[in-house]
């Protein structure tokens, strides 16, 4: 270790890779993993997600999953949450909808206003 | 970089271990494999999350949900229930003894909520065999900051100013001991990490080294800076097999980065340290046995002066500080005295770590502000006595402690309190115990586990240390008169006094102690050749043979 410096960027990383344990990232997706979820196709959905985050280094993003809410048939379903935001609901989702939503959505800020079902004031 | 959108962190401090925690580890790796979520979730490894008695623990992030006492007929259910649908597995949460509601994290249990976690900020939190995540936390920042920007003086000067006092027992300054070492002539100084940690009840520095192994390493090679001194040796029990092994690996891969060795962060300021075990002597826990043993001796004290400062390891220089009191060190560091002193009470700022058995709860281990009462760590912490049963008295200090009744619960905890109490802080063992025990047999345990550690060099402590035993063997054993307390009595006032080193000087003291708050229970054994609690078989086989 030469300097303070060469610690903080090993710290930068290192902090990315834990971060899900801080349980709170500047923005929250949910997908429902309940088993007209899974059977809809949200496991590709996730995989999707998770795969874009990895590739863009979008790790402030938390991942979480939740059970049926009682729109089986609108699964997969999946919600983003940004700090002052309102709470946005996707319906349907594909894993290339899913791609878009990292993209357009988490990264750009623009809702994706074909696929959403719902949104609701935070 | 890997991204998973769950972390799973199962404890694997040696107290989950020996509830299996490891066959729980291995079925959750499997399950999840199983369940192709190998690439969304990963199990992780951490160090003891302090909640013992609910062992094996699992704790799933982001959510932060807790599991206790977990098994691996579980495992299926939790990656099943939580993992792929998203649900909680409710039977496995944790349920306070009085709530209603079971509770889903670990901040919202009592046990935690009382917490104040300094030295335990990453045990639980983080896989103590990957340097990475003890650096995201903010690992040898400390360090750095301490090399860079600070003279050993300025170093010196804040442990001192945090009023830093020695967490092994005696309570000593550690901004002094380190100025001390530091102005002594030497032709090569020494810093001891010591992790002997022989009081019986006590396994904080286990905990600590199992969970956070580089927060001691940080603080040995900041201790060196201040002292002068460019090697260090952890001294620590060879029955810790997970500690060492992972102390090993942190020493490696401190040493892989650049924080031990040469020239760390291009100061010129060079540290190593190099790890020897014990065998489990009680004594060798003392400073200067310690250095007999390190050096390869026999593990017997040095008569003091000199003072391991101006001649310790080898003759030369050495500061010697417990595990705890290393683990502090950075935290002040990098937050500076003033937020140290704002934790605690005046005299003893900052946190202390107990651990808790006996006859209570929860056992475990746990963190909290100095000056904080008994009471509350048995109730509000702790969950109370076991079964519904009476407090009788808490041991606090280990083996070398006191003896506490009902009456002294609202004493708060920190050096001079307890001391004053007749008791003492020591290495923050807390010893539960319910009415059910007698406290003449309580008296014999201490006074047999002193007869049996006594090293045997000086006589006060070899023949003191006997005598104290067959004195309070023959109460229990109906066999007393009145002559027998005053001799006890006059036996410990010499033996606070002659012995070489504190284990003589306090064996007397937890005797005393009861004597001192229990008189009416000797009384019962001496005069009525009666145990009231019914434990001293002896004396009841005596008086049967006397009808
Ligand atoms: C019999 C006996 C056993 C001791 N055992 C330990 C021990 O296991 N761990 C420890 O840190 N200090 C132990 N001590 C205290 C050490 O002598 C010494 O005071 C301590 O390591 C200094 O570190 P500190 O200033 O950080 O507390 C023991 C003392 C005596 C008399």
């Amino acid at each position: 270790m030469k300097s303070l410096k060469e610690l903080d960027q090993i710290r930068e990383k290192a902090l990315e890779m834990t971060r899900v344990r801080q349980g709170q990232g500047l923005v929250k997706i949910v997908v429902g993993l309940g088993t007209c979820g899974i059977a809809a196709g949200a496991r590709d959905v996730m995989a999707a997600i998770l795969d874009e985050l990895s590739k863009r280094g979008l790790t402030s993003v938390t991942v979480s999953q939740t059970g049926c809410v009682g729109l089986c048939d609108q699964e997969p379903l999946v919600d983003v949450i940004k700090a002052g935001e309102p709470r946005v609901t996707y319906g349907r989702v594909t894993p290339e909808v899913a791609r878009k939503i990292i993209a357009q959505h988490v990264i750009n800020h623009q809702v994706l206003g074909e696929w959403v079902i719902a949104t609701k004031e935070a | 970089m890997e991204f998973y959108r769950s972390h799973v962190l199962v404890c694997a401090g040696t107290n989950c271990s020996l509830k299996g925690n490891r066959a729980v580890r291995e079925a959750l790796v499997q399950e999840v494999a199983r369940r192709k979520l190998d690439r969304e979730v990963k199990v992780v490894e951490t160090g003891c999350f302090g909640l013992c008695e609910q062992g094996p623990t699992i704790v799933i992030y982001p959510e932060g949900v807790l599991y206790c006492q977990t098994t691996v007929a579980d495992i299926p259910e939790i990656v099943e229930t939580h993992l792929l649908k998203g649900r909680l597995v409710q039977r496995l949460l944790y349920k306070e003894p009085v709530a209603t509601k079971p509770v889903q994290t670990a901040p919202e249990l009592d046990y935690f909520k009382r917490q104040v976690r300094v030295v335990l900020r990453n045990c639980g939190l983080i896989n103590p065999e990957v340097v990475e995540e003890y650096l995201a936390q903010g690992g040898y920042q400390a360090l750095g900051k301490a090399l860079t920007t600070m003279s050993p003086d300025e170093v010196i000067a804040t442990i001192k100013n945090a009023k830093l006092r020695g967490r092994g027992g005696a309570g000593f300054p550690t901004g002094l001991k380190w100025e001390f070492a530091r102005k002594a002539a030497g032709s090569r100084k020494y810093i001891v990490g010591n992790a002997d940690e022989g009081e019986p009840g006590t396994f904080k520095d286990r905990l600590i080294l199992e969970g956070d192994p580089h927060s001691v390493l940080e603080g040995m090679a900041i201790a060196g800076y201040a002292v002068g001194a460019d090697y260090g040796y952890i001294y620590i029990r060879g029955e810790y097999t997970l500690s060492i092994k992972r102390l090993k690996l942190a020493i490696e891969q401190a040493r892989k980065l650049g924080l031990l060795g040469r020239d760390i962060f291009g100061s010129g300021f060079d540290f190593d340290v190099e790890i020897r075990t014990g065998a489990g002597a009680y004594v060798c826990g003392e400073e200067t046995a310690l250095f007999e043993s390190l050096e390869g001796g026999r593990g017997e004290p040095r008569v003091k002066p000199p003072y391991p400062t101006d001649a310790g390891l080898f003759g030369q220089p050495t500061s010697i500080n417990n595990v705890e009191t290393l683990a502090n060190v950075a935290p002040i560091i990098s937050r500076g005295a003033d937020w140290f002193r704002s934790l605690g009470t005046e005299r003893t700022p900052g946190t202390k770590v107990f651990t808790l058995t006996g006859d209570i709860v929860n056992e475990g281990l746990i963190e909290v502000p100095m000056g904080i009462t008994l009471r509350e760590v048995i109730y509000d912490i702790g969950g109370g006595t076991k079964d519904g049963k009476t407090f009788k008295m808490a041991q606090t200090g280990g083996t070398s402690g006191g003896c506490l009744p009902q009456e002294l619960l609202d004493v708060p905890m920190d050096y001079d309190n307890l001391a004053a109490a007749g008791s003492a802080l020591g290495s923050g063992a807390l010893l539960i115990m319910d009415d059910t025990h007698c406290i003449v047999d309580v008296a014999k345990c201490f006074a047999r586990f002193f007869e049996h550690e006594s090293c045997g060099k000086c006589v006060p402590c070899r023949e003191g240390t006997m005598r104290l035993y067959q004195l309070v063997d023959k109460i229990t054993r109906g066999e007393a008169d009145e002559g027998t307390i005053p001799l006890i009595t006059a036996l410990a006032e010499m033996m606070y006094k002659s012995p070489l080193c504190p284990l003589g000087q306090t064996a007397p003291l937890p005797i005393m102690s009861t004597l001192k708050y229990f008189r009416d229970e000797y009384d019962a054994h001496i005069n009525e050749k009666r145990c009231p609690t019914g434990t001293c078989k002896a004396i009841a086989a005596r008086v049967q043979v006397a009808d």
